[in-house]
Order: C-alpha cells, then structure tokens, then sequence
C-alpha cells in the first residue's frame, strides 16, 4: 500500500510547561549552593504521528500522558516548545493568528465538556451563525440561515430549537451541537478531545455514530482522542498509544488489537473489562508512573517494564512500529523474548 | 430573578424609594415650585423660613427656606437630579475603564496584566477623595472658579471616574481569569475569532454579574463623594447646588436654629444611598444561584 501524502504530520513535537516562572523561582539551594535551575513539566516528548486524508487516528493513553496537549497542539491553542507541525504540506506551528485563518475553515476541534463548550449566553441560532458569518462575510442573512439549518438537520438537532440557550439541552444533545458548530465552516479535519468522555454510556454511542457518519457524508479526517479502547475499536484506522507523552506504539487497529507489541500496550488491553472472563488475567503494571518532571533519559516505560534490561535506559526506544523494527522494543520481539508470557498479576 | 424580588420587602420597598426619588428628581423642572438657578426668583428677605408644620412657616415654601432664601424642596429636587447624574455618569465612567482594563489584563495576562494591576494597585493606595481633593483644588487654582463652577460637574464625574477604576478591574480580571479556561474561550479560539471578539462577544456577557452588583455600590458610593467634595467646597458651586453644597451651605446655622437646612437634604442623601445599597444587597443575592433560597 502506497502512502498518500499525509494532511497532518508532527514532526519531533515536545511541549514543556514551565513550572518554574519568574526569576527568584528558578534560584534553589543544592547541597549547600545556590543554584539556578529551571524545572519543566515534559508534557509531551518527540511526538512525530501522520495523519493520512479519511483517517480517524486514535490516540489513547491514560490520564495525564499529553493526549490532550498534542490536541491542543495542533489546534494552536498551544505553541510548540520543539519540533513541527505540518498540513497538508505546509509548517502551521509558527503562524500568526491572522495566518492561520485559512485554516481555522479546514481544521475544527471538538471538545471534551459539552457542559463548558458552549458560551451559555448564545443561543443556538447565535452559536452558530457566528462562524458562518464571521468566515464567510459575503453570505447573505438567508444563506446564513439555511447553513445553519443544515448543520442543525445533519447532526439530529431540529432547527426550530435554535432559539434556545445551551443550558436547555441535555449533555448528548449539546455535544452534537458542539459538533454543529464545528462543522457549520465545512472542515476536512476535525480534532476530537475525548468528546464522549463527559457524556452517558447510552448516548455515547448516538454521538460516536453522528461522527462516523458526518466523517462518510463529508470526508473528514479524525484525530480522536480517548481512553477508552472499546471507541477506538470501533472509531479508528490506526492508533497511536502515548505513555508520559511519547508514542510507545503506532499501528492499524486490527493490527494492534490482535498483536500488540508494547509491553505497555499489552498491559492496557488487557485492562479492559471483558463479560467472557470470571478471572481477568490483568497484566499487572509495577510502580508508578514516573513524574513528568525532568524525565530521565532513555525508554519511559523503563521504571514499570517486565521486559527491562540495561539497553532500556539509556537510549529511548522508537515507537513499535512495523516500519521501525530496528527499536530495541522490535528487537527483542524478534528474538521471541516476549513470546513468552508476560509477567502477570499475582493472586486475583 | 422577578420571583425573588416579590419575595423580598426590602428590595420592593428600596426599588419603590429609589424610583420614586430618581423620577421625582428627574422632573425637577416641572414639579419644582422655583428654580433655584435662576437668581432672580430667589429673594433674600425669605431666607430661613421654617417648614410648613412649624410655627411662623411662609405656605410657599414647603420645607422652608435656605439661608438665601432658596426654597428648599426646589433645591432638593434639583440637587438630587445632580447628585444622581453625577453619580451615574462617574460609574459609567469607571465602568468602561474598569471593564476594559480588566478584560485585557485578564486575557492577555503575562506583563500587561501585570502592569495593568500594578497601576491599579498604586490608583488604590491613594484614597479616592485625597486623589479628587488634590485634581479639583489644582483645576479649581488653575481655570479660576468662575470657569471651574461652570464645568464643576464634568471635572466631578471625571475625577471621581477615574479614581474608582481598579474596583471594576479587579473584579472584572478576577472573572475573566475563571472565564478564559472554560472551553467554550478555546473554542472561539479554534474558529479564529480575534481576541477583541472573544473579549466583548464571549467573556463579557459571562461576567456581567459582579459588574452589576458594583455597580450598584458603586454609584452609592459615588453619590457620597460627590457629597463630600461638595461639602468641603470642591465640587458643585453654591449656585447650582447638589445634595452636598446643600449640606454645607446648611452647616453654618445648624447652630442657630436652622439646622434643618443641613437636616432635610442630609435625610435625603441617606435615604437615597440607603435604597442603592440595599437594592445591591438583594441583586448580589439574587443573581447568585449559591444563596438561592426557595
């Protein structure tokens, strides 16, 4: 299989939060000296990912491991520390706003609390003929209008209720209006920050489906984050696992959910809840997730890995990847030293 | 909102006041007997009549008559009407340079905010009637007073506009700073509105509930400090004179036996910041859903 060229691509992408602002924080006492020294919360690190057009990358990873932060990233709610950010050919990380515009029309994203999403001083109507308007200035108020209505139609909102204000609806119901507004500049590609993660597990499924259906109808492109792995069966072409903001594993879903290579990703399938299984044979993880903090060089997963040996620590192994078979992690898979039974969970 | 407002006798009988004196003093013209500015209605042979329920009353003057022979329930009416001008004006004022510096210091953040609150800290340290004392007595000794009676009012509302500011800023920053993490701000930011559209469309209308409740405190308080530079002779001339100068212009007599000249309009003065105040009371209570009693 050919790849086409990709309409979103991150190149080496890493975000440190500053934890340290302000010159007199950064002065600190070390063994009796005064040191200045600057402490970075390392959100995400070295992220290079494709985006290939009509793709719904997942992106899965457990709390606090920089899912949302590359969202954010890409969106350009963030700047980048290092590395790029590219679509469809051309670098956007380092735009004005004002050159950015353009994009804003192609590029929508989708938020995680439709409770918060919505300014609750608009009504629906205002809500979303603001963005029609606002990149469209030549429309006529008609124009507007039936735009406006055909977003409500598509994402099963009736658009005689466009004068209501958000606090009206239910939480399904303002989540499709969220996706409402977000399509009302017809996107190519949408970015999706764990947009049913706020919502009950019966509407869950209604919001997933308009998302897969507005993605048939209108040919976008996903970028879906999430943590819960059922969606991503269901929802993705390809996931990419992050563990404390790097990508320790990127392949096809089929691929990942039948062989998965990551000791880490091994040990989150296998933490999915299953009906069939009296005794889950959860792989049990060690430890804890190491600090964000100045992370020491080397793998990530190091610290918690049943597979570790003295290769691990001082060089990062690349994501598994079936492209990059020559990652210590590929490596060892090779030789067959993870054929055998990983370490599991004592007494259950 | 209207609901509580039925429930609450004191925010009924303040609103009730409080309209009655705004539209009262508001057809000063129509309703008032004399016109205390005109010069040539005043006759300083009625000076110090007493009001009508006390002996020796002249019927023309229904609170009686001030020390030049002003009648003082035309006075009063005209005085309100300014004091409250002043009062509303001076808090738009504050409002709109509250408001916006508040707005861009909260959004923007980072050096400007700190600037900007830097600024409004050093504005708080100096107390607002020292900073109007100083500003008027200067404008006072620079323009001469037949200049500075003549635009007396606007260098009032000015001064005391500029000298209340941080209070909105403050709050308004306070605010906006909650606002701006929500995620509707970041998805106004993802559709490419400009930061000004975000200010005014999206944040603003989301923290108009404390800017009202100042608001009301705020021209109480501003109604005050009119009162008190008035009173020390720094703001509305004894010509044209507001709920303050009133109050002073009464001050000499009140030991001699006239001191209702100074009483009348200081009761009114009080009731009319009473109402205001008490009117905030019951808005900062119903427009916040936590105090919400059923």
């Amino acid at each position: 299989m050919k790849t086409p060229q990709p309409l979103l691509e991150m190149r080496g992408l890493e975000k440190r939060f500053e934890l340290d602002q302000g010159f007199l924080e950064t002065i600190k006492l070390r063994g009796g000296k005064i040191v200045q020294e600057k402490r970075a919360v390392h959100a995400v690190n070295n992220i290079s990912l494709q985006v290939a057009p009509g793709e719904a990358l997942c992106v899965v990873g457990e709390s606090g491991c920089g899912k949302s932060t590359v969202a954010r990233l890409i969106a350009g709610l963030l700047t980048p520390s290092a590395g790029e950010i590219h679509y469809d050919g051309q670098r956007i990380d380092n735009r004005s706003r004002r050159a950015m515009m353009p994009l804003r029309k192609k590029m929508q994203m989708i938020f995680q609390n439709p409770y918060a999403s919505l300014n609750p001083r608009m009504t629906i109507q205002q809500a979303l003929e603001e963005p029609v308007r606002y990149h469209n200035p030549a429309l006529s108020r008609s124009d507007v209008r039936d735009k406006v209505a055909e977003v409500m139609r598509a994402v099963g909102i009736d658009p005689s209720w466009a004068t209501r204000y958000p606090h009206e609806f239910s939480g399904g119901q303002r989540q499709r209006i969220a996706i409402a507004r977000a399509l009302t500049v017809d996107p190519e590609f949408i970015i999706a920050d764990e947009p049913i993660s706020a919502l009950d597990v019966s509407i869950q499924a209604q919001v997933l489906n308009l998302m897969l259906e507005a993605k048939d109808q209108r040919g976008l492109t996903y970028l879906f984050i999430t943590h819960d792995l059922s969606v991503v069966q269901h929802f993705g072409t390809k996931v990419a696992v992050l563990y404390l903001g790097s990508v320790c594993e990127l392949a096809d879903t089929a691929t990942l959910f039948e062989n998965p290579k990551h000791p880490y990703t091994r040990a989150l399938l296998s933490a999915v809840p299953q009906l069939k299984d009296d005794h889950p044979n959860h792989i049990r993880l060690r430890g804890e997730i190491p600090t964000p903090i100045n992370l020491p060089p080397g793998c990530p997963f190091e610290s918690r890995c049943a597979h570790a040996n003295s290769r691990c620590a001082p060089n990062n192994p690349a994501p598994c990847n079936s492209l990059m078979a020559r990652s210590p992690h590929a490596m060892r898979l090779k030789k067959g030293a993870w054929t055998a039974k990983p370490r599991t969970g004592g007494t259950e | 909102m209207a609901y509580s407002f039925r429930r609450n006798p004191v925010a009924i009988v303040s609103l009730t006041v409080f309209a009655l004196i705004a539209v009262l003093s508001f057809c000063a013209p129509l309703i008032a007997p004399f016109d205390p500015y005109d010069p040539g209605q005043i006759d300083i042979m009625n000076s110090e009549y007493p009001p009508l329920w006390v002996n020796g009353a002249d019927a023309q003057f229904m609170l009686g008559t001030d020390d030049q022979g002003r009648d003082l329930w035309s006075t009063i009416l005209y005085g309100t009407r300014l004091s409250l001008l002043i009062g509303i004006c001076a808090v738009a004022l504050q409002a709109f340079l509250g408001i916006s510096i508040g707005l861009i210091a909260g959004y923007v953040g980072g050096r400007i905010d700190s600037l900007l609150m830097r600024l409004a800290d050093i504005q708080l340290s100096f107390s607002t009637l020292m900073v109007a004392i100083i500003f008027l007595a200067v404008t006072q000794a620079m323009f001469g007073s037949e200049t500075f009676n003549q635009y007396a009012v606007y260098f009032l509302i000015a001064v005391i506009g500029v000298a209340e500011w941080p209070q909105y800023a403050r709050t308004v920053r306070a605010t906006v700073l909650a606002e701006k993490k929500k995620e509707y701000v970041d998805s106004a930011r993802v559709l490419g509105f400009g930061p000004g559209r975000i200010m005014v469309r999206h944040i603003l209308p989301n923290s108009l509930t404390p800017i009202f409740v100042i608001s009301t405190v705020q021209v109480a308080n501003a109604i005050i400090s009119e009162a008190s530079l008035s009173f020390l002779g720094l703001g509305m001339p004894p010509s044209q004179p507001s709920l303050g100068s009133l109050i002073s212009s009464g001050f000499d007599y009140i030991f001699s036996g006239s001191w209702r000249i100074t009483a009348i309009p200081g009761i009114v003065l009080v009731v009319l910041v009473l109402v205001i105040n008490l009117l905030g009371d019951w808005l900062r209570d119903a427009l916040n859903p936590k105090l919400y009693k059923g």
